[in-house]
């Protein structure tokens, strides 16, 4: 190995050393070397984005979901795009311990105000994954651990959701994500 | 350039293929005659341990994969008709799986025999180099060969550590997305983990070779940590090597037999013999074992960004060893302080990996990070300045004077012996 090297090194058509004259070969090394460069680059792309989400699951799924059967203080879990969605009818107690707080008292601040429907305060409508590392968090049924806040425990890692699905206890880094959806009568909604 | 191979082979098959191609030639160069330390401790087997099981992993992986479906309704029931209906389907399988856990108790120890014997010291910094790339390129093909089976610990295992890639600022979660295929681990992602999974033992194959190819460039560290000085501080790989590894195989096979027969499940979560559900999730997520002492280290920061850098720092940290050690010894042998603090990191990995498979309470806490604060203290205080103030024991002065009373004689078969003068 080392001998031939060593014998190819001095003799070899390389490109231009340092102060000697850059020749019509090296632009044509330089040029051919971009080329196949934009080549792998153009086809690279391709190959990465085949990665991504498809049609079919990008193909934004709607679903509705009927609230007569939740009784006050119960969630239920809807699917939704593969994501467990929390559907939780909250007690006048639990509004009032979600709309009280202090809003320096969070770790990612947002009003109970903001995360809810006007009018339909005791609907509260969140993504039922945890932010810290995606685990469904406990604390549908009244008879669940809910932690501290009254609103969800996750079992993964001790984050602690309150009533208004906001995290208060890490290591979760933000809230609950509120889904997109409206009410279509006072007892349904579509998610999506 | 018209010229064959000059080859040495007298069988007139093996001559004339080694003639137009001395694949012959290279294998007895690097594995017949290859000049190896002759002071070599069992500790020197388990890079030929890991190789074999590599291969292991691929056979029995092949084999399954002819009888596994890679779709989320008939995943988990074709590995269990893999157990149930094939043909020794229960055997490879289990084979496969407590293989992966073989795989990396002989690599671990492979790793613990290089940061006690200074293997990473120049001049193999590279050789070390790769083979954090081989550690990097087998955990992850653990992890996606851990979801295939596609019960809950497989689904949720993939849900917590694609999330992890969700703490990079900006970009985390369209990463995410781009990982799953779609909005939550799906068909998408358990078609591309089997694909890579398929995949990786390949590229895991090639950077082995290089991993290989950088030894037989520098040769071998030994227990000593001191530089071959000439022929008379070396053996033959064959038949010396070959039948010391052929030893340690024995063992390694016995214990693997042992676990594949008696104990199967002993490694395994029992909650991945329950299907996945995206809707719930197991009280209690576990990884597999050996990746506990990183689950511990992500857990023991109270902050989504920090525990991810400081879980992967943990590995990356070891792509600069060579360069925070600055001792010029390389065997602890001769660093009496350095090996104590070295067994303290032991210590602390292996308390790390007790803190992640138990629930972050109490005493749990407290105790992953102290240990975290100590592996990284490990590396990146006790290392730099460790190397400047300790006095190591005298080296001796070649590999054969310890070994052989009165210092070294040539090699038995080797250059001429000359009776020694003096005893």
């Amino acid at each position: 190995m080392a001998d031939s090297m060593t014998a190819t090194a001095p003799g070899s058509h390389g490109g231009a050393h340092a102060g000697q004259e850059v020749t019509k070969r090296d632009f044509l090394k330089l040029v051919a070397g971009a080329g196949a460069a934009v080549g792998v680059g153009a086809m690279a792309w391709p190959v990465i984005d085949s990665m991504n989400p498809s049609k079919d699951v990008l193909a934004l799924s709607s679903i509705d979901v009927d609230l007569t059967p939740i009784q006050a203080g119960q969630a239920i879990t809807a699917v939704w795009r593969g994501k467990p969605v929390f559907v939780r009818h909250r007690t006048p107690e639990e509004i009032k311990a979600a709309e009280s707080v202090p809003l320096s008292q969070l770790i990612d601040p947002q009003a109970d105000k903001a995360r809810v429907k006007p009018g339909h305060d005791q609907w509260l409508v969140v993504v039922g994954i945890c932010t810290h590392l995606g685990c469904v968090p406990i604390g549908n049924k009244p008879s669940d651990n809910r932690g501290e806040f009254g609103g969800w425990f996750c079992p993964c890692h001790g984050s602690q959701y309150d009533t208004s699905g906001r995290v208060r206890h890490g290591p979760a880094p933000a809230n609950l994500a509120v889904p997109p959806y409206a009410f279509e009568t006072d007892t349904k909604i579509k998610i999506g | 350039m018209a010229g064959l191979h000059k080859s040495e082979f007298t069988n007139p098959v093996i001559n004339w293929v080694d003639s137009r191609l001395p694949i012959f030639t290279m294998m007895q160069k690097e594995y017949g005659v290859f000049p190896t330390p002759k002071n070599f401790n069992y500790f020197w087997n388990f890079g030929a341990l890991a190789m074999v099981n590599l291969m292991i992993m691929i056979v029995t992986g092949i084999f399954l994969a002819m009888n596994y479906t890679p779709h989320v309704s008939m995943a988990f029931d074709s590995v269990e008709r893999i157990m149930r209906d094939v043909n020794f389907g229960w055997l490879l399988r289990y084979v496969h799986a407590n293989g992966a856990s073989m795989f990396f108790i002989v690599t671990y120890i492979h790793i613990f025999r290089g940061l006690y014997y200074g293997s990473y010291k120049a001049p193999r910094e590279l050789l070390w180099i790769i083979g954090v790339v081989i550690l990097l390129l087998m955990m992850a093909t653990a992890f996606m060969g851990y979801v295939l089976p596609w019960g809950q610990m497989s689904y949720w295992g993939a849900t917590v550590i694609t999330n992890l890639f969700s703490a990079i600022p900006l970009v985390g979660d369209s990463i995410v997305t781009w990982l799953w295929g779609g909005f939550s681990v799906d068909n998408p992602t358990l078609n591309r983990f089997f694909s890579l999974h398929y995949l990786l033992p390949f590229v895991l194959v090639g950077v082995v070779f290089l991993h290989v190819a950088a030894l037989h460039v520098t040769g071998s560290n030994n227990p000593l940590g001191i530089e071959v000085k000439g022929p008379q501080d070396t053996l033959p790989f064959h038949p010396y090597y070959t039948v010391k590894d052929s030893v340690g195989m024995c063992v390694y096979l016995l214990v693997f037999a042992v676990l594949v027969f008696f104990a199967p499940d002993f490694f395994s979560a029992p909650d991945n013999y329950i299907p996945a559900n995206p809707l719930v999730t197991p009280a209690e997520i576990v990884p597999e074992w050996y990746f506990l002492p990183f689950y511990a280290i992500l857990r023991s920061v109270p902050n989504k960004l920090g525990g991810v850098v400081m879980m992967f720092g943990a590995i990356a940290v070891l792509f600069v060893l060579p360069w925070l050690d600055t001792s010029p010894v390389r065997s602890c042998k001769f660093r009496p302080i350095y090996r104590q603090f070295l067994f303290l990191l032991v210590i602390s990995c292996i308390v790390l990996g007790m803190v992640g498979a138990h629930r972050p309470e109490g005493i749990w806490v407290v105790l992953g990070r102290v240990c975290t604060a100590y592996y990284f203290l490990h590396f990146l205080v006790i290392l730099p300045i460790l190397g400047k103030l300790e006095r190591p024991l005298p080296l001796p002065e070649s590999i054969s004077r310890p070994v052989i009373a009165g210092g070294g004689g040539p090699l038995p078969g080797g250059a001429a012996a000359k009776p020694m003068e003096k005893v």
